[in-house]
């Protein structure tokens, strides 16, 4: 089995080298298909681990010593456990889809072998994350996407808005690394070791307080990762990348890490329920502050970006509240419907030559059918309508804020279910059906080849028939992680989940009845509501002014000040001493003998003094 | 009594014209005799200290600086009698063809 554990691992790095030694050439196919069909295989060998895994039987292996410096030793070891494989498995199903679906999108890209090279880089450091089993391989896995979303992001590195989104994205991630790296460095004093199995063993024995410290430092990192308040910026401006990327940051690398983080550290956040709570709380804020600026945004890719927000948001909840196996199973479902909805997205967006904004598009459904179908489905199954696979996770998170009695929390998520299925909704009658204004402007939309559409079939299914294995997943994931207890009666549950599907169809129907008819009046673009949503609550602006502004200006001072005046002055005025120096020193050498036989002398003389009256300390 | 001050002091004495003559001497020939003057005060040194403490090694080295300062003469008559030929001249500012 640890053949398979290696190939699973090692095919996307294998690929991506392959792809790398033709970056600067030009086009090449082979490159696409040889990367996807190695991403393929991985997927095939995480099916047969998956298959494999069961209660007794975790492959684990090191592969060598890696890090060992006095008491600090870290094997570079990996594990394959219940969560593990899930993730492998979801990460590389919707790599797979997402390889195959960028060979046909980036078809007329100058750099179609980089591109390949990074996709597949950034698979390969997402496995590593999910299948070390220390925090060291996680970290580098943790910064291995980074590195690689930073390469993505700013792949039309051409563009100033792409590059500046990509650093965005990067410089964002990196303050969160930071209290990453201080949750590792506080478990690594306590606890002298860095393996999950030893943390997670020796970690109730420690203080309570070095506990939370460890649970919130640990979730800072996870933050930025999955792009919680306040770090949530860079995920809006991370679509400056193709939408290939954004799908695989949305929906299996990148923004998972943070939730597979908390997962993973389910025994230490179950000490510390407060934490717990905060988790879940932030989680259910994020849940109906990013739904509602997906309301009036017009960028198409954008809409999809906050819903993906949101519904991390309700991971984090389900997280928070110790329910690890239900936030497993909506981030599984949630990446299979959200790759779908970006991968539709980018059909659309080729479609109409790059245009994003939803309100110039319209009645697309006659020249695109199959993306619009497949989109609606992933919309459907976004707004959690039975039996689609949304349902099924989102009502278990509602059920679990329910049973935990936190009402608050519940009301949040609730709300925030109405709005998913608004905006979802919205963007679909938008774009699809409706007027078709994209006439008007001149465009000619065409659907995408034939074999991109079928790349996208498996997705659909699976968002459609996913939730079905909520009972197997529950038994096999609770192997590992802590179940979690439900004492709701069979009644109030059934309600739950009625009121939830209500307020779900209610926002679809709401949605679909108003655009039917033309949409809202172009009035409510001057209430003050709407400015605050389409200007994202003014937080870009606001970090622009109190935090990029006052930094610019401490960093221009510091250059002509500090670093003009001080650093390179200090460095000139040694060059000038030593330049003026020799200037005077070169007149001894005047060629005449007599006068350098007296230097000779005084040579000699100052090396006699030194001996005599030099005495080296003893 | 001769003492080892009173070498020293000799040798001293003897380094100190050796000296005298490389810096204030022009002419090559001189500047010669000034180097056997100094080779030769640190030869005295040489003997008397290593008679002083009753170790051959002084006399010893001794004997092999006055090898150094013969072969080094033997080569320096040769280039200066080649310099002789050549300018006519044996004062030593004339020797400046190095000057940059």
């Amino acid at each position: 089995m640890e053949k398979y554990l290696y190939i699973a691992l090692f095919a996307p790095i294998v690929g991506s080298l392959i792809a790398a030694l033709f970056a600067q050439s030009p086009k090449n196919l082979f490159t696409g298909i040889l990367t996807s069909g190695l991403i393929f295989v991985s997927f095939v060998s995480s099916m047969i681990l998956l298959n494999y895994v069961d209660m007794d039987t975790i492959v684990h292996v090191e592969m060598m010593d890696w890090i060992s410096a006095g008491n600090l030793s870290i094997p570079f070891g990996f594990v394959v456990d219940q969560v593990s494989v899930i993730m492998m498995v979801t990460v590389t199903l919707v790599s797979t889809i997402v390889h195959i679906y960028s060979i046909g999108y980036m078809e007329h890209d100058e750099s179609f072998n980089r591109f390949f090279s990074w996709l597949s880089a950034f698979v390969f450091s997402m496995m590593i994350l999910v299948m070390s089993d220390n925090f060291v391989g996680l970290f580098i896995g943790w910064e291995g996407v980074g590195l690689c979303s930073w390469g993505l992001i700013g792949f039309w590195y051409k563009k100033h808005s792409a590059s500046w989104a990509a650093n965005e994205a990067f410089i964002m991630n990196r303050i969160a690394d930071l209290g990453m790296l201080m949750g590792l460095f506080l478990i690594y004093w306590n606890i002298g070791s860095l393996q999950y199995d030893i943390v997670f063993a020796n970690i109730v024995n420690l203080d309570l307080d070095i506990v939370s410290w460890i649970g919130i430092f640990l979730f800072i990192g996870a933050m930025g990762k999955s792009a919680q308040f306040p770090l949530h910026t860079w995920l809006a401006d991370a679509m400056e990348g193709p939408t290939p990327v954004s799908a695989l940051i949305h929906a299996a690398t990148m923004v998972t890490a943070g939730v597979y983080l908390v997962i993973r550290c389910g025994e230490i956040y179950a000490l510390i329920p407060d934490v717990g709570m905060f988790i879940a709380s932030l989680g259910a804020f994020v849940a109906v502050f990013a739904a509602s600026m997906a309301l009036v945004n017009r960028d198409l890719k954008r809409i999809i970006a906050y819903s993906t927000l949101s519904q991390l948001g309700y991971m984090f909840v389900a997280a928070g509240l110790g329910a690890y196996w239900i936030a497993l199973f909506h981030l599984m479902t949630h990446a299979f419907f959200k790759s779908l909805l970006f991968l539709g997205a980018g059909n659309v967006m080729h479609a109409m030559d790059g245009e994003l904004d939803i309100k110039k598009m319209g009645g697309l459904y006659k020249s695109m059918r199959p993306t619009a179908i497949l989109m609606s489905i992933a919309s459907v199954a976004l707004a959690g309508i039975y039996p689609l696979a949304g349902f099924f996770s989102k009502d278990k998170i509602l059920e679990v804020a329910f049973n935990d009695a936190s009402y608050f929390l519940w009301g949040a998520l609730f709300v925030g279910a109405g709005l998913t299925a608004f905006y979802s909704f919205r963007l679909v009658m938008l774009v699809f059906f409706g007027e078709k204004v994209h006439e008007k402007l001149g465009y000619h939309p065409h659907e995408a080849q034939p074999f991109v559409i079928y790349a996208l079939t498996p997705l659909a299914l699976l968002a459609i028939v996913a939730g079905f294995f909520e009972h197997s997943f529950h038994e096999f994931t609770t192997q590992l992680l802590a179940d979690y207890e439900f004492t709701l009666d069979h009644s109030v549950a059934l309600m739950l989940i009625f009121a939830t599907s209500a307020i779900a169809l209610s926002g679809i129907a709401f949605a679909v009845y108003n655009y039917k008819r033309g949409g809202f009046s172009e009035k409510i673009e001057n209430w003050g509501v709407y400015k605050l949503l389409s200007n994202q609550y003014y937080i870009p602006k606001l970090y622009d002014v109190a935090i990029m502004k006052p930094f610019t200006a401490l960093s221009r001072f510091a250059w002509l000040n500090i670093d003009n005046k001080i650093v390179d002055a200090t460095v000139d005025m040694i060059a000038r001493v030593i330049y003026g120096g020799g200037e005077k020193a070169r007149k001894m050498q005047s060629g005449n003998l007599s006068s350098m036989l007296r230097w000779m002398v005084v040579g000699i003389v100052v090396l006699l003094a030194l001996a005599i009256f030099y005495r080296p300390m003893v | 009594m001769i003492t080892l001050t009173h070498y020293l002091v000799l040798s001293a004495i003897l380094f100190s014209i050796g000296l005298v003559g490389v810096m204030r001497r022009k002419n090559l020939l001189m500047l010669f005799f000034s180097t056997e003057i100094l080779l030769n005060a640190v030869n005295v040194g040489f003997v008397a200290v290593g008679h002083y403490y009753g170790d051959l090694s002084g006399q010893m080295f001794a004997f092999f600086i006055i090898a150094v300062a013969a072969s080094e003469i033997a080569v320096g008559l040769g280039l200066l009698i080649l310099w002789y030929k050549k300018t006519g001249s044996t004062d030593l500012d004339t020797l400046n063809m190095m000057k940059g």
